[in-house]
């Protein structure tokens, strides 16, 4: 467990999370989700938890962004607020 | 969205990429109790690769290798695999789940009887869990139709 690595990765799940609830495309919305997703699943690799991160990565990064994907072609792109 | 959407090297990368996919799901269940993994894991790597086989072709590719009954009744099967080893156990006068008193009826130790309990749940786990994925995901892409996704 390096902390040096684990203060950048957070910044960067940080960032992500940020700009995943203020962007106004919805498909760039769900694409910036599975960064912070697949950014956590690294973190949690870092530090130690690799079940929960093995789970991280199949669902959050895999799954759930297909879902999305799937959802977003249902409806519009652009958010209106 | 009717676009006529037909490209040869997604087509060809999904068909190369499919089997390598579904066969590290299959290593995933099956070692699940011995390194990181396990039934839920697994099982959702198992859909993800139908689901990317629907968004290389179609919705009917994907209903044609494996239909909606087909779907439910793995969904079920899932399910009883995962309860049915734990009423045995019940029946056989342990806890529920309880896999060690299964070298009742199997013929090894119970430390090998508990670990065969324990792959039994992990096979039952993915078989729900792939069934449920891929349900989810036809309902979502297709808007409850079941057909014309992602077009």
């Amino acid at each position: 467990m390096i902390w040096q690595l684990d203060i950048i990765i957070l910044i960067i799940v940080v960032i992500s999370a940020i700009a995943a609830i203020t962007v106004k495309d919805l498909l760039s919305s769900a694409i910036l989700l599975e960064a912070y997703s697949f950014l956590m699943c690294l973190l949690w690799t870092e530090m130690g938890a690799v079940d929960v991160a093995f789970t991280e990565a199949a669902v959050g990064a895999g799954i759930s962004t297909a879902f999305f994907i799937g959802a977003i072609y249902q409806t519009t792109r652009r958010t209106k607020d | 969205m009717t676009i006529e959407f037909k490209d040869v090297i997604i087509q060809t990368i999904c068909r190369l990429l499919t089997p390598p996919i579904q066969l590290y799901a299959l290593y995933v269940i099956a070692h699940g109790h011995y390194s990181p993994g396990g039934g839920f894991q697994g099982g959702c790597i198992l859909g993800a690769s139908f689901i990317l086989m629907v968004i290389a072709y179609d919705i009917g590719e994907v209903k044609r290798r494996m239909a909606e009954k087909m779907n439910t009744i793995f969904c079920s099967l899932g399910v009883i695999i995962y309860s049915g080893i734990g009423a045995i156990c019940l029946i056989l006068g342990a806890n529920y789940l309880d896999y060690g008193i299964l070298h009742k009826i199997l013929p090894v130790n119970p430390v090998r009887a508990r670990a065969l309990g324990t792959l039994g749940i992990e096979i039952g786990v993915g078989i729900a869990v792939m069934a449920v994925m891929i349900s989810i995901f036809l309902n979502i892409a297709s808007g409850g139709e079941h057909e014309g996704a992602l077009e």
